[in-house]
């Protein structure tokens, strides 16, 4: 199936920065007029994602350096000719629905390379701060760029919510044993797969809670297939551990390209699916599939690889469930007369 | 019995003027033609790319050299600016900060090269860095590293130039940032402290030399419009400095803890409404620091009463000095000894604020001093909340402005009525006057040298050598501003300050013209398919961050989704920034005077990324002939400091949005 996208294609695999900005404009659009444009788009995405593309999570408590990592990062990675897109999440007044979206202010790049480009992004009311079209953003950045960062507030909730959209999450904490305790006892601990320790420069407490972490790694070991977390020390301020950061996300990656990355990202790209679905239908419709096990059993049986196909697998059951309901009801009234 | 009357009339204060522009030259006559008037002091205002570390050609200083100072780039212009000013018999005060410490060296060198003996050299450096990072804006390096450096040009004057004040601590910067008197006694006591504690730690002075450190701290302070509550502060800080200096430094000498302080009065309340009116808020604001003998200011500085239109002309200037002048020498008040001494009710309010303050100053202690508050965003924070709490009191009219939002109709002023420009403008022309100067001096000068003096300064640095020293072989081997900073920027780095806007809760405001806004952004929001995204940009070398950082809380605040970078980005970033956030307008905020350069550049920015037809709103200290004379379609509306009702901003700049997507508001439900 050959698929017409309604941007200009050339430009945006060049990684032409005003076909990228584009493209994000109109796949954030919620217009019903844009629709099926967004939807064309995103399926085109999916059906041309780059195959050695990597995207990572970074998430952590506010003002822990989540940015200024990022910044870092972005250093190392043009330093390695490696192109990066990047989407930060800050999160939305509850008041007004306004928001300051202030992390790109942290991250140094130079307004004419082709090879970096920001999205800022507001969390809007979802829980965890992840909007809902936020899958097809990131499918954006990963068909133009190598690494697609991922950005985000994190306390909880929200770690579970990136893990479904990306491949690494990287966690990162304030140094010191009062967020460490806290972080253990949270049991989000099995979730990522990097947990760095930043503002090493700020005293002892960071060399403390490195050793601790990674002491705790060890009462914590899983089975030898999985992957074992690692633990980093960085400082932002005096890069200085981002060479280790950057091999640990390579070897994360390769790991996951050696257990079936694919299956994975298809898992995610379910657990979107719900998350939009939920977003879309409501309690109602999810009650009309028989829950959130049930919705992520008929997207395993349709094996979906495409949001597309996912999306009009559940659509046609909710039609198929709804005619199935009106039909009671009739069935009903006709007893009744 | 006390005194009653002073047996001998107490001596006036210091009359400063706050001057400096174009060049070297053209300033060291606009000097000398002061000293002949019998001006006894100087008082330099650098330019913006001096005061930032940029040489004139450098891509930052576009549009600003020579602007709002003088630039100095070089021992030559330094020596320049002092020909036939005798140094050695000068009191000179140079508003400088990160590059205080090469400032210091180019002064010394060419006072040497007069013959003048540095020990006897008296002046003052501004040195205070903290506030820049809170309010002024012309930092450069991490705050850990500049404090370093200030604590080295401290500890070189003390050793070596014992007559020179070699930090101003200002708590001026920060009510033009919107401190409440509370804030500025705790903020800037906190500096003062993060200061003396960074000299005891760099260890460079004897802990027998300690006190005269203590002893040359001077600070410089504001006086805002409700004169009582001022003059109540200044005691207040009288009272507290005394006792910083007996208790945490051991200070034993009364006369090396004595709080010494210059000022100058409000200017953010100064409107360019009614402007003659300032006239009279300049006199009252003066009165809180002069009525009290026992805290009485050394020296005062008065802003005109055209502050809010633009540079103020020399007869501007003029008119502020008889102001000062007729208060000095005509009125009675330098008969008496202090008039409030034993009053209950200045006792009582200048114990609340001492009390405050000391709370306050014990909250900013405990999170690590003064640093550690700025690096974390506490302080700045701190400020934009009074602010935008101030800015909403004018707007639902709690606090009453004459001529702005009560008693506004009046007769037209005589002053600045029919007249384009009631107030200075520098040449276009001297920027490529003094690029071209610049260039030529690198080209004469002997490039290995300098090579040699610039390598020399990095080792003297990683040694630990003090930076004045080290600094000075730079200054005689014609090394230039840029490249003294280059240098340092190579080793620490650049720095980024917190903007104070994220994070920021305020209370919701029960007007109903704000609810008003929030439901117009929403019908908006929907007929766009996306959140309204402004860019509110500050392109330049221009620190007056507060207009753009109350419209930044505000556009929040009405449900728009903000972005803000802060000042000192170039046009291209701005436009970049623009491109890849998508926004629907971009608001640009200016008000250094380099507008009709940095708007056209930035439009031009935009057009090369395909966004000519972005909306643009400008604010700032924008006059209405040069919006007339840029011409640029996209610009659709311009806002100046009287339009103070941030409401109807908001309300008007969803109109914008609107119009450029062709969506009609009066449409739908
Ligand atoms: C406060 C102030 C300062 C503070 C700034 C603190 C800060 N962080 O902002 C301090 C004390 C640090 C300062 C320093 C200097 N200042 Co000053 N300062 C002022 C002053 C008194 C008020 C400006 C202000 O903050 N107003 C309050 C805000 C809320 O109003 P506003 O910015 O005008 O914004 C309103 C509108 O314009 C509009 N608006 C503004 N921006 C935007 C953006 C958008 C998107 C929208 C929609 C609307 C909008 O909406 C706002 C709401 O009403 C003005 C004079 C005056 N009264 O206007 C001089 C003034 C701007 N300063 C001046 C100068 C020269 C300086 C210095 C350069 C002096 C020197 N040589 O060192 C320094 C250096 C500063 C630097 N780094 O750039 C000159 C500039 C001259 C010129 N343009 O030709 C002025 C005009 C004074 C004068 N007459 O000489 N200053
Ligand atoms: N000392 C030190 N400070 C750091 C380091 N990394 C970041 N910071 C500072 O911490 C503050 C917050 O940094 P950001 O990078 O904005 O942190 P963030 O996690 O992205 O913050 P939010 O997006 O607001 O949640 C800034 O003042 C940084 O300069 C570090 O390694 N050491
Ligand atoms: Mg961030």
């Amino acid at each position: 199936m050959s698929i017409s996208p309604p941007v200009d294609i050339t430009a945006l695999l060049a990684g032409r920065k005003q076909a990228v900005a584009y493209a994000l404009n109109l796949l954030e659009d919620r217009r019903p007029e844009v629709a099926s444009q967004v939807q064309r788009l995103a399926a085109w995405l999916s059906q041309n994602a780059r195959p050695g593309r990597h995207v990572i999570g970074i998430t952590g408590p506010p003002g822990v350096g989540k940015s200024s990592m990022i910044s870092r990062l972005v250093e190392y990675f043009r330093k390695h000719q490696k192109t990066i897109g990047i989407i930060s999440i800050d999160p939305s007044s509850p008041k007004s629905g306004g928001a300051l979206l202030g992390d790109r202010i942290r991250i140094r790049h130079r307004p004419d390379d082709d090879g970096v480009f920001i999205r800022s992004l507001a969390a809007g009311g979802h829980l965890g701060g992840l909007s809902a079209n936020i899958g097809h953003l990131l499918l954006l950045l990963e068909a133009v760029y190598d690494i697609t960062i991922l950005e985000t507030v994190g306390v909880g909730q929200s770690e579970t919510d990136i893990a479904h959209a990306v491949d690494t999450v990287i966690s990162v904490i304030h140094p010191g044993s009062g967020d460490m305790l806290q972080f253990m006892k949270s049991g989000i601990m099995e979730i990522p797969h990097i947990l760095v320790i930043n503002k090493a420069d700020c005293g002892e407490a960071a060399a403390r809670s490195f050793y601790d972490l990674k002491n705790a790694m060890i009462y914590m070991a899983t089975d030898k297939d999985d992957w074992q977390p690692i633990v980093i020390l960085t400082s932002a301020s005096q890069n200085k551990g981002f060479d280790t950061l950057a091999t640990a996300l390579d070897q994360h990656l390769s790991w996951l390209t050696a257990h079936d990355i694919a299956k994975r990202r298809r898992w995610q790209l379910w657990q979107s699916l719900l998350a939009f679905f939920k977003a879309e239908y409501g309690r109602f419709g999810s009650r009309l599939l028989g829950g959130e096990r049930q919705i992520l059993k008929i997207l395993e049986q349709s094996d979906a690889s495409t949001p597309d196909e996912g999306m009009r697998c559940l659509y046609d059951q909710v039609t198929a469930a709804m005619r199935r309901k009106m039909n009671m009801v009739e069935d009903k009234h006709i007893g009744d007369s | 019995m006390t005194e009653t009357r002073l047996k001998e009339k107490d001596k006036p204060w210091l009359m400063r003027t706050y001057s400096g522009y174009a060049s070297a030259a053209e300033s060291n006559q606009l000097y000398r033609s002061n000293l002949a008037k019998g001006q006894t002091g100087l008082s330099i205002a650098f330019d913006l790319p001096t005061q930032t570390g940029y040489d004139s050609d450098h891509p930052f200083s576009y549009g600003e050299v020579g602007k709002l100072g003088v630039p100095m780039r070089n021992l030559e212009d330094m020596e320049c600016l002092f020909d036939q000013i005798p140094m050695a018999q000068m009191n000179t005060s140079m508003t400088i900060n990160a590059p205080a410490a090469w400032l210091f060296a180019l002064y010394l060198t060419a006072a040497s090269r007069q013959n003048a003996n540095i020990a006897d050299l008296r002046g003052t450096l501004q040195n205070d860095i903290l506030k820049e990072y809170l309010s002024r804006g012309t930092y450069i390096f991490p705050p850990a590293i500049s404090m370093r450096l200030s604590a080295e040009v401290i500890s070189y004057a003390v050793r070596n130039v014992p007559k020179w004040n070699p930090i101003n601590i200002c708590s001026y910067h920060l009510q033009e940032s919107g401190a409440t008197p509370v804030q500025e006694l705790a903020f800037s006591l906190a500096n003062a402290i993060a200061v003396l504690d960074e000299v005891k730690k760099l260890g460079q002075v004897t802990d027998a030399q300690f006190p005269s450190v203590v002893g040359r701290i001077s600070f410089f302070l504001n006086a805002g419009i409700r004169f009582v509550e001022e003059m109540c502060k200044v005691r207040a800080f009288d009272t507290l400095w005394d006792r910083i200096c007996l208790e945490r430094y051991h200070v034993q000498d009364p006369k090396l803890r004595r709080f010494r302080y210059g000022i100058q009065v409000n200017s953010l309340g100064l409107s360019d409404r009614q402007p003659e009116n300032n006239v009279a808020r300049i006199i009252y604001e003066m009165l809180g620091v002069v009525l009290t003998g026992r805290a009485r200011a050394r020296s005062v500085q008065l802003p005109a009463w055209n502050e809010a239109l633009g540079l103020p002309r020399k007869w501007d200037q003029q008119w502020s000095l008889r102001l000062q002048q007729i208060l000095a020498f005509e009125t009675d008040l330098l008969e008496y000894p202090d008039l409030f001494e034993g009053s209950p009710v200045i006792a009582q309010k200048e114990k609340e604020l001492t009390e405050a303050a000391t709370a306050e100053l014990q909250k900013i202690l405990e999170m690590g001093g003064a640093v550690a508050a700025i690096e974390n965003g506490y302080m700045k924070r701190r400020l934009v909340e009074s602010n935008a709490i101030r800015l909403g009191n004018i707007e639902n009219g709690q606090q009453t402005v004459v001529g702005v939002n009560k008693f506004c109709d009046g007769e037209l002023s005589p002053l600045v009525e029919g007249m384009e420009r009631a107030f200075l403008t520098v040449d276009d022309a001297v920027e490529a006057e003094q690029i071209s100067t610049l260039q030529a001096f690198r080209q004469k000068r002997d490039a290995a040298k300098v090579e040699e003096a610039l390598d020399a300064l990095k080792q003297g640095v990683r040694d630990g050598r003090n930076i004045v020293e080290v600094s000075m072989a730079c200054a005689e081997a014609g090394v230039t501003t840029g490249e003294w900073t280059d240098a340092l920027r190579a080793m620490f780095g650049e720095y980024r300050a917190p903007t104070g806007v994220d994070g920021l809760s305020l209370p919701m405001e029960t007007k109903t013209e704000n609810y008003k806004v929030i439901e117009k952004v929403k019908k908006l929001n929907a007929r766009l398919g996306r959140n309204l995204k402004i860019l509110i940009g500050k392109p330049g070398l221009d620190g007056h961050s507060n207009g753009a950082e109350q419209i930044a809380v505000k556009a929040r605040d009405v449900g728009m989704e903000v972005v803000y970078e802060g000042i000192r980005l170039t046009p291209e970033q701005i436009a970049e920034t623009a491109l890849q956030e998508g926004v629907h307008v971009i608001g640009l905020s200016i008000l250094s005077g380099s507008h009709t350069r940095l708007v056209p550049e930035v439009s031009r920015c935009l057009a090369q990324r395909g966004l000519s037809d972005l909306p643009i709103v400008l604010g700032g200290i924008i006059p209405e002939a040069d919006v007339r004379q840029m011409n640029i379609p996209a610009v659709k509306k311009v806002y100046a400091p009287k339009d103070y009702q941030l409401n109807q901003i908001m309300w008007e700049i969803v109109d914008i949005v609107a119009a450029a997507h062709h969506i009609d508001m009066a449409d739908g439900d």
